[in-house]
């Protein structure tokens, strides 16, 4: 089995992520926690949110027209309750955000969530994260 | 026919305009963009008005305006200031039902709410922080007989305020009012999810404050929000949100020095101890309205309820006692006195509720009651309604550990003392906390040991001026809500004093 994905993107999400290339160039992503807004994932330039030493990069998402690939960051501790689910990041009809990028095109980046299947866990369980110190 | 008429209908107590401008220097001015934005009532998911698309450029006349008044305003003195805090209060009262209706069709929240909460809590938080203001006092320390160390209270300058979207009213109060009394100008900007009775609420009090002491610029997060977040002329940034959004403005105020206050929200435990059914009377049925609270708000509120502990003792009799109250939760019309529940916020959060009852599912948590989007047809039928939620699972489950907001609450039991504590501390976050007993000492251990900066007792969700709230862990940082919320507002200074004619003793 190839290495599994720990978070993707669906078609719909790929298209709001080209369009908002073409507008702010590099893109990443924080995935939020708390309330209000919290629990979606925050959309910025690359760069804009330092992360550090406490997060971690769940993966690099590959965009079909975007030369860069978007980093998928979390906090650590907050992977922690996460780490057994597969994310994929999809887009519905909303508005706001914090400071995502996507609020003003009427869009809001939403996370669908999975268990990992056995297979798949057994290969991530043990599989180390990278964090924002490397 | 609702118990109060629909704003755009003839007879109802507010009339929005069809388009709202920022609020800048004590009058409307139009976006530099020239573009604004629709506004949706989530009761029936319609566009009411228009709001102005704020950039960078309005900030920047905003704190124009700010920066131009805050020398004045900071110099009044504290009765002065405390007068007018008095009368935004008093001409909130006389308007109380216009403000209501308004800030339940922007929000969705049942009038019910608005009329008896959140305007009086709003009213009352005006009247809390003029009384603070007037009473309190700089000091003076005699450090030796010739030597006086005098402190005085100094207003900041300029601040930012950004303001969230579940009471867009009364959490733009918990902000404005101590900034105010604290002699401050403020830059505001509200939740672009409801963005329309905060407008409605200066158009209202307009005349009682010098122009320029608040103006507010609407527009996106990271349009307006950002650059006043990251502006070097505000001396301080209150921010109420989620946890990225707070480490960015943490970020930003790094870059400028300046102090922030932060409240992040949390993923509350509701605890109810055995002996909370020792008996069928009025304490045992508080305990069950206790638990429904996670309904309240449609649970949008940093403090839901949302993790329900209870006693393995109790487990099955509480379960059922407490899922039957829920069932009697009124869904209905937000316009309605008898509804108890009404839209969620916007689509946004109805479709990441969806989701997480979804994620609830696939980590095999069972669904005791709703679980589902209510369609209440008619025209609420475009609105976003969510039925209230009973979860039952385990505490390491998403649905656990995050904040849905919405109305979800995830019920596990417990095995003791020890066991309830830890199930509540296993959390990143420290906001709220409910503690349900009849036995003094195990609520006040209880409430010792719990990391959370507000802890229930044999109540929950109430709200008065006077008890700090705030949060411990990821919760954010500061206590609003009390009168230590002035230090967060005000710099010290200190005129250390010498009324000896002799020299110190270098020469």
């Amino acid at each position: 089995m190839e290495n599994p994905l720990r978070v993707e993107l669906t078609e719909t999400a790929e298209e709001l992520l080209r369009k908002l290339t073409a507008i702010h160039g590099p893109l990443m992503f924080h995935q939020s926690g708390g309330c209000c807004d919290g629990s979606s994932p925050m959309c910025y330039t690359a760069g804009e949110f330092r992360v550090g030493g406490q997060d971690v990069k769940l993966g690099d998402l590959k965009v079909a027209g975007i030369q860069e690939p978007i980093g998928f960051w979390m906090s650590a501790s907050q992977f922690e309750y996460w780490k057994h689910t597969h994310l994929t990041v999809d887009v519905v009809d909303g508005r706001g955000g914090g400071f995502s990028l996507e609020s003003p095109e009427g869009k809001r980046f939403l996370i669908r969530s999975r268990l990992f299947t056995d297979q798949e866990w057994q290969i991530l369980e043990n599989q180390p994260v990278p964090t924002g110190a490397n | 026919m609702t118990d109060y008429v629909a704003p755009g209908q003839s007879g109802s107590k507010v009339t929005f305009k069809p388009r709202y401008d920022h609020w800048i220097n004590g009058e409307y001015v139009k976006p530099d963009s020239g573009q604004y934005f629709e506004n949706v009532t989530p009761v029936t998911g319609k566009v009411f008005c228009e709001i102005a698309r704020g950039n960078a450029k309005d900030i920047d006349k905003a704190l124009d305006a700010a920066h131009a008044a805050a020398k004045a305003w900071g110099k009044t003195s504290a009765t002065a200031r405390a007068i007018i805090l008095n009368k935004i209060a008093d001409r909130m009262e006389q308007n109380l039902e216009m403000l209501a209706v308004a800030e339940t069709w922007d929000n969705g929240k049942p009038i019910r709410e608005t009329i008896h909460a959140d305007m009086p809590l709003a009213i009352d938080h005006f009247r809390y922080f003029a009384g603070a203001i007037r009473a309190q006092e700089g000091s003076l320390g005699e450090l030796d007989e010739d030597t006086v160390a005098y402190h005085f209270h100094e207003p900041l300058g300029v601040v930012g305020q950004i303001i969230p979207w579940n009471f867009p009213i009364l959490m733009a109060v918990w902000k404005l009012a101590p900034a105010l009394a604290a002699g401050n100008c403020i830059v505001l900007k509200p939740a672009e999810q409801t963005p329309a009775s905060i407008m409605v609420l200066m158009e209202l009090i307009a005349d009682l404050l010098p122009p320029g002491v608040l103006n507010v610029v609407n527009g996106f997060g990271v349009e307006a929000g950002k650059p006043l977040a990251s502006s070097p002329r505000i001396a301080k940034i209150a921010f109420t949100g989620e946890t990225t959004t707070g480490r960015l403005i943490m970020q930003y105020a790094s870059e400028n020095i300046i102090p922030v206050t932060l409240e992040l929200g949390g993923k509350s435990p509701n605890i109810f101890f055995a002996d909370v059914a020792a008996e069928n009377d009025a304490f045992y049925d508080k305990a069950l309205e206790g638990f429904t609270m996670f309904a309240l708000n449609q649970g949008e509120v940093c403090t839901c309820p949302s993790r329900g502990l209870i006693d393995t003792k109790i487990y099955d009799k509480f379960l059922g006692d407490v899922t039957k109250r829920t069932q009697a939760v009124v869904q209905g019309h937000p316009l309605d006195l008898a509804t108890m529940i009404g839209a969620q916020a916007s689509n946004d959060q109805l479709q990441k509720i969806l989701s997480y009852i979804e994620i609830g599912k696939k980590e095999g948590a069972k669904v005791i009651t709703g679980g589902e989007q209510a369609d209440l047809g008619g025209e609420l039928s475009g609105g976003y309604y969510v039925t209230p939620t009973i979860f039952e699972g385990n505490n390491k489950m998403r649905i656990f550990q995050e904040e849905i907001f919405g109305p979800v609450v995830s019920v596990t039991k417990f095995d003791g003392f020890d066991n309830a504590m830890e199930i509540a501390n296993d959390t990143l976050y420290g906001l709220g906390a409910g503690v349900w007993t009849r036995d003094t000492n195990t609520a006040y251990r209880a409430g010792r040991e719990i990391q959370a900066g507000r802890v229930w007792t044999n109540c929950y969700h109430a709200y008065p001026a006077g008890a700090a709230f705030g949060g411990y862990k990821s919760s954010g940082i500061g206590r609003e809500n009390h009168k230590m919320m002035l230090d967060h507002y005000q710099q010290t200074k200190n005129l250390l004093v010498s009324y000896s004619p002799n020299k110190l003793g270098f020469f």
